[in-house]
């Protein structure tokens, strides 16, 4: 049922690849849509997952990685910081199920990012849980590179910025 | 299953794009269910592709009804139909008392208005799969009371 998932996935790529005609746009509308699913499926995730709180943002990540990915997508990226401040990470996907069915991007898509859904996915998600991030694409598969990576940078809560005035 | 949380996810989050997208263009409603429909289409060809490449030929067209009655539907919705009916001359109905995408709707006659659009991607996904396995058909869905759907 996961190839349901997929296909459905595909055909609505390229819909919006039909009705947008800018490869922006696109990626906004996915990345809308990820967030708006993201909200829900932190209800599921958390009902069939029972996790305790995340201390930090490394286990928040290795959570997100370990678990959820593995749940919902079957994958497990690999996680690694990528800043002294210790909120700057990427998840790294050697296999990603959602181009199973996808050979390469066509010419004039180029700047597509076909797995948008997931970005808005991650920081819908997250934001249910009161942590604001941006996530974003740093590498694509489809686009040539070695793997697919996706970075995370955990923005500052609105709370640590009023201790820190006083 | 986690997959089927995913999916129904989706599902609706595609239904209110496209109905949000229609509302601030001049499309109307029409065009939206027929995006969908369409979308089902290409999803049901490539399943049913995947989901028949080892089993035997079909002798008939009741044959392939009931394999979508019984095998497709369980694989996409993880039931079966509960119901099939047919007048032997073309016309099938399939009946699912529980189904998948409308139980977490309501259960009675609210948002009745609403369910067609929900059900517009299932239509096309049946009709992509009997295309795909050489049948021409139209296929339209009825629902009377939650979650109950033909």
């Amino acid at each position: 049922s996961r190839e349901l998932f997929v296909l459905t996935y595909g055909a609505l790529v390229a819909q919006l690849c039909k009705d947008y005609e800018k490869d922006e746009d696109v990626n906004t509308c996915l990345d809308r849509m990820g967030y708006a699913i993201g909200i829900r499926l932190i209800d599921d995730f958390l009902a069939r997952s029972a996790v305790k709180r995340c201390r930090s943002y490394s286990e928040t990540t290795d959570m997100i990685a370990q678990v959820a990915f593995k749940m919902y997508l079957g994958v497990t990226p690999r996680v690694s910081c990528s800043s002294a401040a210790g909120n700057e990470f990427s998840l790294i996907l050697d296999k990603n199920p959602l181009v199973d069915f996808v050979e390469e991007l066509p010419a004039e898509r180029a700047s597509l990012c076909y797995c948008n859904l997931l970005c808005g996915v991650i920081r819908g998600a997250l934001e249910m849980v009161h942590l604001a991030a941006e996530v974003t694409f740093l590498q694509d598969r489809l686009k040539g590179d070695a793997v697919t990576e996706i970075g995370i940078t955990f923005l500052r809560k609105a709370e640590d910025r009023k201790y820190k005035r006083n | 299953m986690a997959d089927e949380a995913l999916f129904l996810l989706l599902h609706n989050e595609m239904v209110a794009e496209l109905y949000r997208a229609a509302e601030q263009g001049e499309g109307e409603n029409g065009r939206c269910t027929t995006k969908l429909e369409s979308m089902g289409f290409r999803v049901g060809q490539g399943l049913i592709e995947r989901f028949t490449k080892d089993t035997a030929r079909f002798k008939d067209e009741l044959d392939i009804m009931k394999f979508i009655c019984k095998d497709f539907w369980t694989s996409v919705f993880k039931k079966q139909i509960d119901n099939l009916r047919t007048n032997h001359q073309g016309i099938y109905v399939l009946q699912d008392n529980k189904f998948r995408l409308l139980t977490q709707m309501s259960a009675g006659k609210q948002y009745l208005e609403h369910a067609p659009k929900y059900l517009a991607f299932t239509c096309g996904l049946i009709r992509g799969g009997l295309s795909n396995l050489g049948i021409k058909s139209i296929v339209t869905a009825e629902v009377s009371s939650m979650p109950a759907c033909k």
